[in-house]
């Protein structure tokens, strides 16, 4: 083979999680009372938005997560296959020409020259002014063309993208006509949108770098799209912690009162009341010791960046499930009284029993919604957590590590705007289509804003 | 009342206990002293002199739980148990790797954490509450929707984003106020107006959009409704009805945050250079000097408990039809 699989173990994570959602909508699709909320939400227009730019960033998240070495010549007389140290992942593969194409220190997007004045010879004469970029913008013979070829490009990818509409809309037209209740135009609009931003990009990107540069001269849109792997794996991961604990201590609390609910309700007391970001700086603090005292561990560095990141979701986890399990206390104190449990107690059902098929489905709406909403906090934690020095391992590019490394440069004169900018923009898509399909899912799911009774 | 207190108080020690041991668990048994010695002293190569020295300075050599060698009624008192964890309820908080008193330290940089956290509190609660009023005198038009809209997106933004634009618009290219620093007295205000105006516009989208919720449910109950039938105008129904109601769950709210105050806010204290607990705090975790960050956990769980005796008690205060028992 001329790559080895190379599965890190998030990676690994990611793809059970997302064959367990795959599960669960195979299972909602069988049976029409799980579905129907799911349908609800998807008859949003906002929902429907959301849902094709989150997945375009799951899509983006989920190609940066497959990752592989490159096998190596071989060299003579030497045993076994010998594999690269670096572990590439599919969108490295396919962001090759943004990921090898280093400058020597910054330059400004769609820039044809350097960020600084160097000393350089030109015939044989010693001149100090802007170089020349060693790949932006190089192919351009003369420089005045820069803006013609600019537009042209970006002609070329709408072009395109025309051409994408025309599919989109023979697609919508037919899924309206099979299911016309869910909004397809509103979801193949955004699609439409996506493209049109991203073709240009994609066009742009072979000759320019589009964000510009950072300061070791790599290309700022090839960061930021590394960054959406870690903010999904953030965002997700998490609740894998969360969501157990939070379900099994909350249900078992509401349900058993007495002792079991104090002890559940103590120990949540205490972990809520330790600050939340000393809690998880001083837990990541203590995971770096006993990472860095174990480096045979790991045969590669993104191994170890990777067990730091997991590490870190696991204490995200651990630290930030009393809300959920505090929801969960108070439905099942709840539902524990109604009728139907107390008839189940008179057949003798066992409590496992009553826990897992009675009362476990009947919250599972507080569940599903919790775990949306949580998803846009985590990903704005982990800028805050990779700021205060407690987030991601420092060599891994995540959304806080772009920000960290640009704010200081915030001095400069001119200043370096384009990492800034392209975290923010990459970061505020994100979280603000995470936070408006939360609100879509709650919608869809509560009950009392069905009802009426709460104003959606 | 007082009965109430007194068992609210007694219920905060076992929490406080195991704050404690939580701390404890972290900070010694899972990484042991002679790591930490490693991590203060840098080196991969490290004799072990120097490590015991290291260790000797700051107490750390004695046995964690146990110590058999001391002499009789100090074999408990003599380990690191006692002398860095129990010795905290006294708040008796030991030196910071600068060899500096931590609670004298903690007394200096009280009062710069007060003075960003308390106008940020009282304006933000302002500025949050008109918002939202003003979305639900409007509900159900586009105002509210596009109010709503903004809060969503305000949400969305990182609070990094807010303090780093806001630094660059009104001191580098406005010139208004210094970029960062800090000064005693009256003279604190011009280094304060920018990072209160950032902490409130950062607080509007989940502050706006939470308490408009909660003026929409209080109007969906009968009073109002009574109170539109016996033909109030829309606004005195809104001013003076709900919003009273509606005072109950927004004050209660906050009292829980007032001793958290104290703590001062991370982000903005290291970004402008205040020199309160918040960037005290967050030096401490970046050189790594646990004494300090045992310091403010402990401290942190005590002002969060006092926070949650604080809010039942001003449930009976605002609302007349709670007792406690």
């Amino acid at each position: 083979m001329p790559f080895l699989p190379f599965p890190l173990f998030t990676d690994v994570l990611l793809w059970l999680l997302m064959g367990a959602i795959a599960l669960y909508v195979w299972y909602c699709s069988r049976k029409p009372h799980l579905g129907a909320p799911w349908a609800r939400v998807f008859q949003s227009r906002t929902a429907a938005i959301c849902a094709v730019v989150f997945g375009c960033y799951v899509a983006i998240g989920f190609a940066d997560s497959l990752h592989f070495r490159v096998r190596l010549q071989q060299a003579a007389g030497s045993e076994g296959t010998p594999y690269s140290p670096a572990v590439l992942s599919v969108l490295d593969l396919a962001l090759t020409h943004l990921r090898e194409r280093r400058e020597r220190t910054y330059s400004a997007p769609l820039a044809t020259r350097l960020y600084a004045k160097e000393q350089f010879e030109i015939d044989g004469k010693p001149v100090r002014d802007f170089p020349r970029l060693r790949y932006g913008g190089a192919r351009l013979q003369d420089e005045a063309e820069r803006p013609r070829d600019i537009a042209a490009r970006i002609g070329l990818g709408l072009f395109v993208a025309a051409f994408a509409a025309v599919l989109i809309g023979l697609a919508v037209k037919r899924l309206r006509r099979r299911r016309p209740q869910i909004p397809w135009s509103a979801g193949g609009a955004t699609l439409l949108g996506v493209l049109a931003a991203a073709l240009p990009v994609l066009f742009l990107s072979f000759e320019y770098h589009v964000f510009g540069t950072d300061k070791v001269g790599q290309d700022v849109l090839y960061q930021a799209l590394k960054s959406i792997r870690i903010s999904l794996i953030i965002g997700t991961l998490t609740t894998l912690v969360l969501l157990p604990l939070g379900m099994a201590l909350g249900v078992m609390a509401g349900y058993f009162k007495g002792w079991i609910d104090d002890a559940i309700q103590y120990l949540y007391t205490t972990l809520n009341s330790i600050p939340g970001v000393l809690l998880i700086a001083a837990a990541v603090l203590m995971m770096q010791v006993v990472i860095d005292r174990h480096a045979e561990w790991f045969s590669t560095a993104e191994q170890r960046a990777d067990l730091r990141l997991l590490v870190l979701c696991a204490i995200l986890g651990l630290t930030s499930w009393t809300g959920l399990a505090r929801l969960l206390r108070g439905e099942a104190l709840k539902l524990s009284q109604l009728e139907y449990i107390q008839a189940a107690h008179a057949f003798g059902v066992a409590d496992t029993r009553i826990l897992t098929r009675h009362i476990l489905p009947n919250v599972a709406h507080i569940v599903i919604i919790a775990m949306v909403m949580d998803f846009s906090g985590l990903v704005l934690a982990e800028a805050v957590l990779s700021y205060v020095g407690v987030g991601v391992d420092p060599a891994t590019t995540s959304f806080g590590t772009m920000i960290n490394a640009a704010r200081l440069e915030m001095g400069r004169e001119p200043i370096v705007w384009w990492s800034l900018a392209a975290a923010f923009v990459f970061m505020f898509v994100l979280v603000l289509a995470a936070n408006l399909f939360a609100d879509a899912v709650r919608d869809g799911f509560d009950p009392r804003v069905r009802m009426g009774f709460v104003p959606a | 009342m007082l009965a109430y207190i007194v068992r609210r108080v007694l219920y905060a020690i076992p929490i406080l206990v195991g704050v404690n041991l939580i701390t404890f668990v972290l900070f010694f048994v899972v990484n042991t002293p002679d790591d930490m010695a490693r991590m203060q002293l840098g080196a991969k190569r490290v004799t072990s002199e120097a490590i015991e020295k290291w260790k000797a300075e700051r107490g750390y050599d004695k046995p964690l739980l146990f110590n058999a060698a001391a002499p009789r009624g100090a074999k408990l008192t003599q380990t690191v148990f006692y002398e860095k964890s129990v010795r905290l309820f006294a708040f008796d908080f030991g030196a910071a790797e600068d060899n500096r008193d931590i609670a004298n330290e903690i007394r200096m940089r009280m009062w710069p954490s007060l003075a960003l956290a308390v106008p940020v509190l009282i304006v933000g609660l302002a500025v949050n509450i008109t918002f939202a009023l003003f979305m639900a005198f409007f509900r159900a038009t586009y105002l509210d929707f596009w109010g709503v809209v903004l809060c969503v997106a305000l949400m969305s933004i990182s609070a990094l984003f807010y303090i780093i634009g806001g630094q660059y618009v009104a001191s580098k290219l406005w010139h208004l106020v210094p970029i960062s620093g800090y000064a005693g007295g009256f003279d604190a205000a011009k280094f304060l107006v920018l990072p209160v105006l950032i902490g409130v516009l950062a607080g509007i989208g989940s502050g706006g959009r939470w308490y408009r919720t909660l003026f929409l449910e209080e109007m969906s109950r009968d009073y109002v409704r009574t109170a539109r039938a016996k033909g109030l105008a829309e606004s005195v129904v809104l001013f003076r009805h709900v919003l009273k109601n509606a005072m109950i769950p927004i004050l209660t709210g906050v009292v829980v945050v007032i001793p958290l105050l104290f703590m001062g806010s991370l982000l903005s204290e290291s970004f402008f250079g205040i020199p309160g607990l918040g960037s005290y705090t967050i030096d401490a975790i970046q050189a790594q000097d646990f004494a300090v960050v045992r310091s403010m956990v402990f401290i942190g769980s005590v002002l969060y408990i006092l926070g949650l005796l604080l809010t039942d008690l001003s449930y009976t205060l605002v609302d007349p039809r709670i007792r406690l028992q």
